[in-house]
């Protein structure tokens, strides 16, 4: 693999060299010098084996190629090292964090960034920057709304898909409202993860995108006089279904990994990933039946990237950029797409790669349960991050109240 | 009423302690069984009270009036148990210690004439709400055999129960019994290797034929060494 | 006084003391409004006024102080009956050795193999399905996860029945309690009511403290409840978790008070259980006055046994359905098999698993021999004392398990986070100390109070130090306590989650927080941790074996 990335890497690097000779800052060179011997402490979620399994793999990797020690540090949630690294700051701690490197994006990159607390801009100056796709997948570039300014790199793609088994179920909805019907006739065997899970919570949003009367609003930050109009159809939509959700709607699953369990276990029908590999890759790992399929609403679904961002008090920042840059080398976004290892989708545009680095996708396998690009539909934006905040408490106080 | 015993003896691992005991305690007689100590006596004792724990085991059979106790849960063979400590609950007054062995069904008022009746017999009026702890060694084993009689019991085992008592007390406490014995007309075993105690209580005296000690062997009936008895007016 | 062992005494105090005033100090400050670091300066109760507003904070209130005293009079009823019913049923006693893996396994591994054993599309429906019950699909029940929490007191039932059976036969130990209830009996008596009267009001005062700690425990079952407690809303201590977690620092304030609320509610369910010792005392006086049954009815010990039994075994049974998943290929509903089994999840767990295993085994050895050493240490010092202890040692030594740990370990971070040593391996050590050491001691305390002084005055008659005696004589007679007491402590540090969680801020990660990591998500990886953690304790109780056969193969 060494020998396919390097002249990848030295492309780059040229490119590198031409686009930011005006820059002052040390070439990459210095910094592949620099970050020899640097431990990088990666938060990152680990709820998932698959997961898992990958970061280690990059771990070896980046160990041997640039002498970068990459320590995932297994978090359940996101927030978790937000919370962390706002209280060191709070602290007083201002170098030596906790965190070098992390798994965000949405309202917790939100929250970092405009509270200062993130190293940057860096992610433009990354080599492999220049092999994204930031024009066919502006989402990129703009996570939730908010222009990413370069302090987060992109590392995969997400949309949000439905997992359905298709011997209990042969043509599942198609639409929020189908949706709706389906769960009606079928009561017990429909339910989503309880938000804050961000699973949870985008499937409000995926409800709030498909029965507000006006999207426009949803694009800037909430004003509460339109919000509650802006969502009453949603709120009704749920006052309808909840009651013939899994378990009555009295209870509800931790996770998107749990709501899979019970999708496997055969409690429900349905399932949601906002990774439309997923269903593939559980599939290879013995931990769905292999009956589930893939489908998404023909009217569009959520999409948006995941990205990773390095902490201002992070004394391993070259280390963290390194590691950024080799996520997404070719060799790294290939090896994340395929079906078996993770099945996460690319953020490279593939007429930027050259033959060799293009075969390496072009020789995976697309996986039983995954649709191809073309037959995903239309992909929605994000509402603006202030409605996750918003959404997940007014959820709360229905269903908690 | 009897309490009789059948090739009753206590094996360890399928070893015999003694040799097999047969026994009959008519009412009003007590009967004294006498072997050093390690010799199986209190096994015994436990045995009959139902109260015997692996790995020890007994062998042969026990009847109460004709009613086969071995096998029944303790709280069914109605017998009343005097250990060398007088095993009052240490957290109950000396009332309630009485009050819990009184059966139930008996009106308020005729309970608490019965309780009074027998503490006054026992020479104890006044001690009703006072703590095992504070009562006097005589005190307490006496408390011990007013409420071993206060359950109604259809006979009586005593495990040494003066051991722990002074000369002095011995002597007034074996009077007391004696008279109890006597007075309710039940049967009495009584395991203890003094002598003066067995004396004490016009026992018949029946010795257990240890492996130990073959020559004591005497595996005669209670009836044939009644010669043992001394009279009832001989002190201690 | 001025013997070597006199310094250890106020150490271990402060080890004890120190952390969970310290962490109480740093929680009331924030929820009153006082916290510089984070921007509170103004003292007042707006956190409280913000906590009261959260929806469904009083159902959360509510769900704990009604799961808490459930679970807590529920796990003693069942105590009390198996201890009542296999002191009368000699025969049954080996069943009290069924009860120590479910002692030494971590209240996670027991919930999550629950949540699997009663789940609708569990074990239990699979084993009878679709043969007997005619499913095809698992059945609609709300269940476990249930709104009133019926799932969780069940699971807390199988977790804290074991400890308080465990803290009833070390209290009858060295009580004529056989002869007492053969008294009881004779005097027409049943087995249960004899135990009940006679044994059971002497080993109370000695359980009260202990049944305090069950209730701290079940006010702050965080991994438990995450497992199968309710989820709209959780119990408190779960807000008080998420709130603490929460990017927003204004959260903070709000689950700092959440915190307070819930120091509060332990305290009133503590006060309510001790207000309940009064009335179910004068029954209890009352049925004594009325003597035992004219005729003996049929005994109840029998059927005493069946339900703690049954509980044990599901327990067990838990445990047992995780190592299965560990090993399960595919295995769906209704099947009560697995189609196959493979090792594929063991294999990945050294590259997964391994850290933490590794974590979780250190800290564990080196806090399990630094609570027994100072444990030994204290007790010795006490046996040097011109005075007797005072009893008021005993009430110190159980603060660390009566105080709910959600409630004061945010105090105790954010004194580490100060002193900038969160997140290490010797701040999760010491504050493992700090919930080890109470176990350490109770384990040992019987032993060393009971030794026979007069080995010792041998020893020092032959010109020995108190040094030399103590570790020549006194600790190889102790040997079989002191392994015991060590392995108590390996299995209590192994368990710790939320101490684990705090001290470590997330980043220390043992076995215990991958197990919630992993609860939801993959039932093979779970089972390899469950396995592991289950494994670990019963490592040190068969090396603990081991040892008091040793002991006993030389005497």
């Amino acid at each position: 693999m060494r020998r396919i990335s390097t002249p990848v890497a030295y492309f780059v690097m040229l490119l590198l060299t031409i686009v930011s000779a005006s820059r002052t800052q040390a070439s990459w060179e210095e910094k592949l010098a620099a970050a020899d011997g640097q431990t990088v402490r990666f938060n990152a979620w680990a709820g998932s084996p698959a997961i898992n399994g990958y970061i280690a793999w990059v771990g070896d990797e980046v160990h041997s190629r640039y002498g970068v020690t990459l320590d995932h540090v297994k978090i359940t949630d996101a927030s978790e090292a937000v919370a962390r690294i706002v209280a060191e700051r709070a602290a007083g701690r201002e170098t030596n964090g906790s965190v070098d490197l992390l798994w965000i994006n949405g309202e917790n990159f939100h929250a970092l960034k405009r509270a200062e607390l993130l190293h940057g801009p860096f992610a433009f100056e990354l080599p492999n920057f220049r092999l994204v796709d930031t024009d066919g997948k502006p989402t990129t570039l703009i996570d939730f709304t908010v222009p990413t300014d370069g302090y987060e790199s992109p590392w995969g793609m997400a949309q949000f898909v439905l997992l359905y088994d298709s011997a209990a179920l042969p043509e599942p909805p198609r639409s929020t409202s189908a949706l709706g019907d389906w769960i009606a006739a079928n009561p017990g065997r429909f339910t989503h993860p309880a938000p804050p899970d961000f699973i949870g919570t985008t499937f409000l949003k995926q409800l709030l995108l498909d029965t507000t009367p006006d999207r426009a609003p949803l694009g800037g930050p909430v004003d509460e006089a339109t919000a509650a109009d802006l969502t009453a159809p949603l709120w009704a939509w749920l006052d309808e279904a909840s009651p013939h959700f899994w378990r009555r709607g009295r209870a509800f699953p931790s996770d998107g990994q749990a709501l899979h369990q019970l999708l496997d276990d055969g409690e429900v029908t349905m399932s949601l990933s906002f990774n439309p590999g997923e269903a593939s890759q559980l599939i290879a790992a013995g931990r769905l039946p292999e009956t589930v399929r893939t489908t998404t609403f023909a009217a569009g679904t959520i999409g948006n990237t995941h990205f990773v961002a390095i902490p201002a008090s992070s004394s391993s920042k070259v280390g963290a950029e390194i590691v950024a840059n080799f996520l997404l080398s070719p060799v790294a976004q290939a090896r994340k797409q395929d079906p078996r290892i993770w099945g996460d989708p690319t953020v490279l545009d593939l007429d930027r790669l050259d033959a060799a680095d293009r075969a390496l996708f072009e020789a995976l396998p697309l996986g039983v349960a995954t649709l191809p690009p073309a037959a995903l539909g239309p992909t929605l934006a994000e509402p603006h991050p202030s409605w996750v905040d918003w959404l997940e408490r007014e959820w709360q106080r229905r269903v908690q109240g | 009423m009897s309490l009789v015993l059948q090739g009753v003896t206590i094996t360890i691992e399928d070893q015999p302690l003694f040799a097999a005991l047969d026994l009959e305690v008519r009412a009003g007689e007590t009967v004294a069984v006498m072997a050093p100590s390690g010799a199986g006596k209190s096994s015994l004792l436990l045995a009959i009270a139902g109260g015997l724990r692996p790995p020890l085991r007994s062998r042969g059979r026990i009847y109460l009036d004709d009613r086969q106790l071995d096998g029944l849960p303790p709280e069914r063979r109605n017998l009343g148990v005097l250990f060398q400590d007088p095993l009052l609950f240490p957290h109950l007054t000396v009332w309630e210690n009485l009050a819990f062995a009184l059966p139930r069904g008996l009106a308020r008022r005729e309970r608490r004439r019965r309780i009074e009746a027998a503490l006054e017999r026992a020479g104890l009026a006044g001690l009703d709400d006072r703590r095992p702890g504070t009562l006097s060694g005589g005190q307490a084993a006496r408390v011990a055999l007013v409420r071993a009689l206060l359950a109604e019991p259809r006979a009586l085992l005593l495990d040494e129960p003066f051991a722990k008592l002074d000369a002095p007390l011995r002597r007034q406490l074996r009077a007391f019994v004696r008279e109890v014995i006597q007075g309710a007309a039940l049967p009495a075993l009584m395991v203890t290797h003094d002598l003066e105690d067995a004396l004490g209580l016009d026992a018949t005296i029946t010795r257990l034929a240890t492996p130990q000690s073959p020559s004591a062997a005497d595996q005669a009936t209670p009836r044939s060494i009644a010669s043992a008895r001394r009279p009832s007016s001989m002190p201690g | 006084m001025s013997t070597p062992f006199a310094v250890w005494p106020p150490l271990t105090w402060g080890i004890l003391v120190a952390p969970v005033v310290a962490g109480l100090l740093g929680t009331l400050a924030p929820a009153f409004g006082y916290l510089p670091a984070i921007g509170l300066t103004r003292p007042g109760l707006e956190a409280f006024v913000e906590l009261l507003a959260l929806p469904g904070v009083w159902v959360s209130v509510a769900l704990t102080l009604c799961t808490t005293l459930a679970a807590t009079a529920l796990a003693w009823l069942l105590a009390c009956a198996f201890v009542a019913s296999t002191t009368a049923l000699p025969r049954a006693r080996p069943l009290r050795r069924l009860l120590s893996p479910l002692l030494a396994a971590p209240h996670v591994a027991i919930a999550l193999g629950l949540a699997f054993l009663v789940a609708p599309s569990g074990f239990l429906i699979r084993l009878v399905s679709p043969a007997l019950s005619g499913l095809t699909s698992p059945p609609l029940w709300v269940f476990p996860g249930d709104p009133f929490g019926i799932a969780l007191v069940l699971a807390l039932v199988v977790k804290e029945m074991p400890f308080l059976v465990l803290m009833l036969l070390a209290a009858q130990a060295g009580r004529p309690v056989e002869r007492q209830l053969l008294a009881a009996r004779s005097l027409g008596h049943g087995p249960l009511a004899a135990w009940s009267v006679a044994v059971l009001p002497q080993l109370y005062p000695s359980l009260r403290l202990p049944l305090f700690a069950v209730i701290a425990y079940g006010a702050s079952p965080v991994d438990m409840a995450l497992v199968l407690g309710p989820s709209v809303p959780p119990v408190l201590a779960v807000r008080v978790i998420e709130l603490l977690g929460h990017p927003d620092l204004v959260h903070w304030a709000t689950g700092a008070a959440a915190a307070v609320l819930l120091l509060a509610l332990a305290g009133l369910a503590m006060v309510a259980w001790w207000l309940c010792e009064w009335p179910v005392q004068t029954l209890a006086k009352r049925l004594l006055r009325r003597g035992p049954p004219a005729r003996p009815r049929v005994s109840f010990a029998l059927p005493a046994l069946v339900v703690p039994a049954a509980v044990g075994v599901a327990g067990l049974a838990s445990l047992a359905v995780m190592m299965l998943w560990s090993i399960a290929g595919r295995w769906r509903f209704p099947d009560s098999w697995p189609d196959d089994l493979h090792l594929d999840a063991w294999i990945a767990a050294p590259d997964q698993l391994g850290v933490a295993l590794l974590v979780t085994a250190g800290l564990a050895l080196v806090v399990g021999l630094a609570a027994t050493s100072l444990a030994l240490l204290c007790l010795e010092a006490e046996t040097h004392r011109s005075r007797p202890v005072p009893a008021r040692w005993q009430l110190w030594l159980y603060l660390p398990l009566v105080v709910p740990q959600a409630a004061f370990l945010f105090g105790i971070q954010v004194l580490l986070v100060a002193l900038r040593v969160d997140g290490s391996l010797t701040a999760v050590a010491l504050v493992h100390l700090t919930f080890v050491l109470p176990y350490a001691f109770l384990a040992l305390a019987g032993a060393v109070r009971t030794f026979d002084p007069r080995w010792a005055l041998v020893g020092r008659s032959l010109g020995h130090r108190p040094g030399a005696v103590f570790w020549r004589i006194k600790l190889p007679m102790l040997a079989a306590p002191v392994a015991t007491a060590f392995a108590l402590s390996v299995a209590v540090s192994a368990a710790l989650y939320l101490p684990t969680l705090f001290a470590g801020s997330g980043q220390v990660r043992t076995l215990a927080l991958e197990a919630v990591a992993l609860a939801s998500s993959d039932r093979r990886s779970a089972g390899v941790v469950v396995t592991l953690l289950a494994a670990l304790p019963m490592c040190a109780f068969l090396l603990a074996a081991l040892v008091r056969a040793r002991v006993e193969r030389r005497a």
